[in-house]
């Protein structure tokens, strides 16, 4: 079987849903005949037809609200926004509606839609167009934010997230789009929301990342074993609601937590996370919390981004001043 | 120079203010029992408001949107649509719903601060009220879009004020309706105020029917105020749209006669000649007129009507006010089909402070 990258994982699981389920259909931008500008819905118009694969006209906030209606009458919209840069247009009808509606009507009428995105930095992109906005829909109640990290975790997941019965933002980390190819069987096997991966397991730090920054995560592991510190990293995968329980097992065993995140530090989930550990497990605490995340500032034009970006370097420099606590 | 492209906007009206016929009635208005059914719904609606304003004032109901003066435009909408169709209405427009097959008490139940009051035991499909102005418009596309992809015979309608037609979902909605040739068909309360801003100073367009241009469907203005003109013209449209022959905006001219709602104060912003000029061209008198010069109704029928509506209304609120109240868990168990780790913690936390 030919190895396949994330932004090909995302239409093969498309594929395989829309194959098994007549009530899913996909929309958005350019998404039909130019199959998406990141090639993700690639094929899908030929395969499914222009009834199922539509290029909607230009406007957000419809993409946002339609999906709702279709939802209502049991479709299963998933909805591509462009950049996630242009999700704001948006942003009422999924605070104002798509997350409520099951409460609102006290079950009567659902939400099942996901809203895509590729989402965050570090292709040199113009401005609008490297966001790492997922704290803004993690901040929803009834909203699940799901970020995959590799190509076999874009498919399970993305599978699960159009099966499940609720509204979830799915935000693909666009720099990895094309980074790494992986064998990613077609079975239709979808990966639990809701959860954690351990990446790699270590006693002396927990390192809770998200995205593309997993790659940088991983890297930054892999030296710091050279130097005889063990790092577990956990790919959060799911950034609403947080699995609490792999975090705080992870921590009360290696004593030490550090967060890695491209969105600016202030209000980003970072944060959540590290209350998260504060309250439950500050005991097991031997290191303050630390965040290695974007800085509070605009997304810089693409010559300065580098600066922005939260580099190895910095990853390493953190881990080895939490392990100066004994 | 050439005129490319040429646009026009029909009004509609049968029945004046004066409740007199100036064009031949559509067929179901030769049936007296067709328009006393309009009627009753129109009365239906506007105790319904009187008293859900008393109650707000005496602390037995929340903010409450009245209706007055716009019966026609809901209770004509309502009776236009088929059960099988779907409405989305937004927040002014509890004759329709109740058309539609809402209960008082519900209405009264949503209004006065509970959620079950949206769970409607009969139009199952139909949407809550939309308080976001004009969001709703893009769910009557989505629903519609349903419709067409299952190939089924049903029509989406939504309603909103000639205020929500500024708001840009309104636009992205009449040109993805165009565009994709979908059921719906938007009904616009055009009721000359968006809270305390006039429709003089809401848009520069002549009528707001003709936005539908911009979307490339039909746009039509009725007499908000002659529920026979709304029904036909709202029943023309919900056919055309269910026989595949596409979207259109229907604008219905009507007139605020309430505050926007009970927390509002119109004497602030309101021309008391206007308004008195306006109560003269309110849509009961009209066809109580008519039909009365049509030997179809009388003083007595209308105290009859009126003893059986406030009875029925009575028994609505006597159920509103008994109703059992939800459970605390409630705040949170409709959140997700499944409660997430963390919110079933909270959950715990919640029936702690409640119970112990």
């Amino acid at each position: 079987m030919a190895e396949i990258t994330l932004a090909e994982a995302i239409t093969q699981a498309l594929a395989y849903e829309m194959q098994a389920d007549k009530n899913v259909v996909v929309f958005g931008e350019d998404v039909a005949t130019n199959g998406g500008v990141f090639r993700t819905t690639l094929g899908l118009l030929q395969k499914f037809g222009p009834d199922r694969v539509l290029d909607t006209p230009l406007a957000e906030g419809m993409i946002g609200g339609m999906a709702i209606g279709m939802a209502s009458q049991g479709l299963k919209p998933v909805a591509e926004f462009q950049f996630e840069g242009f999700m704001y247009p948006a942003f009422d009808q999924i605070v104002s509606h798509a997350s409520r509606m099951r409460t609102r009507t006290r079950g009567r009428l659902t939400c099942p839609v996901v809203y895509r995105a590729p989402w965050g930095g570090g292709i040199h992109a113009p401005e609008h167009h490297s966001e790492s906005n997922e704290a803004y829909f993690a901040h929803i109640p009834g909203i699940r934010v799901v970020i995959p990290s590799s190509p076999a975790r874009a498919y399970g997941l993305l599978l699960a997230a159009i099966r499940d019965p609720d509204p979830v933002v799915f935000l693909e980390p666009k720099r990895i789009y094309r980074m790494v190819k992986q064998n990613v069987p077609d079975t239709g096997e979808a990966l639990p929301l809701d959860q954690c991966f351990v990446l790699r397991e270590g006693s002396d730090i927990t390192l809770v990342t998200w995205g593309a920054y997993t790659v940088e995560s991983l890297q930054a592991a892999e030296q710091l074993a050279q130097e005889g510190i063990q790092t577990e990293v956990i790919d959060l995968a799911t950034i609403s609601p947080i699995d609490s329980a792999t975090i705080l097992e992870s921590v009360e065993k290696t004593g030490r937590l550090m967060i890695v995140h491209e969105a600016p530090k202030n209000c980003g989930v970072g944060a959540e996370i590290a209350a998260l550990v504060a309250e439950h497990a500050l005991t097991s605490l031997v290191a303050p919390i630390q965040r290695v995340t974007g800085f509070d500032t605009m997304m810089p034009y693409y010559k300065l981004e580098n600066f922005y970006m939260p580099s190895v370097a910095r990853i390493m420099a953190t881990a080895k001043q939490l392990m100066e606590y004994a | 120079m050439k005129t490319i492209a040429e646009f026009s906007i029909q009004f509609h009206q049968y029945l004046n203010e004066e409740g007199q016929i100036v064009q031949a009635l559509p067929a179901f208005a030769n049936d007296h029992a067709h328009l006393i059914r309009l009627y009753t719904s129109m009365q239906r609606t506007r105790l319904l408001d009187a008293k859900a304003v008393i109650m707000q004032r005496t602390g037995k109901m929340g903010t409450y949107p009245s209706s007055l003066g716009q019966e026609a435009v809901a209770t004509g909408l309502g009776d236009a649509m088929k059960p099988e169709d779907v409405f989305c209405p937004y927040y002014r427009d509890q004759g329709a719903m109740l058309e539609r097959g809402v209960t008082l008490t519900e209405i009264l139940s949503y209004w006065g601060g509970d959620e079950r009051g949206a769970d409607f035991q009969v139009p199952r499909e139909d949407f809550p009220v939309s308080v976001p102005i004009a969001t709703q418009c893009l769910h009557a596309c989505g629903v519609a879009y349903a419709f067409k992809y299952r190939k089924q015979p049903r029509v989406a309608v939504t309603s909103l004020g000639e205020g929500g037609t500024s708001e840009g979902a309104f636009y992205e909605a009449i040109n993805l309706a165009g565009m994709w040739n979908l059921p719906v068909v938007f009904v616009i309360n055009n009721n000359q105020w968006a809270i305390s801003v006039p429709r003089n100073i809401q848009t520069h367009a002549q009528t707001i029917a003709q936005k539908a241009i911009a979307g490339g469907i039909e746009g039509v203005q009725v007499d908000g105020n002659d529920v026979i003109a709304v029904r036909e013209i709202v029943g023309r449209a919900v056919e055309k749209a269910r026989s595949g022959n596409g979207p259109t905006v229907v604008e219905a001219v009507t007139y605020r006669l309430s505050d926007h709602t009970t927390a509002d104060d119109a004497k602030r912003y309101w021309n008391e000649e206007v308004v008195k000029t306006a109560f003269a061209k309110e849509p009961l008198i009209r066809l109580r007129r008519y039909l009365t010069e049509q030997g179809a109704w009388n003083d007595e029928k209308e105290k009859q009507l009126i003893d059986q509506l406030s009875q029925e209304l009575d028994q609505a609120i006597k159920d509103y006010a008994n109703k059992a109240s939800q459970p605390a868990e409630n705040i949170m168990d409709f959140t997700f089909k499944e409660l997430p780790e963390a919110l079933l913690h909270q959950r715990e936390i919640l029936l702690g402070e409640n119970h112990g």
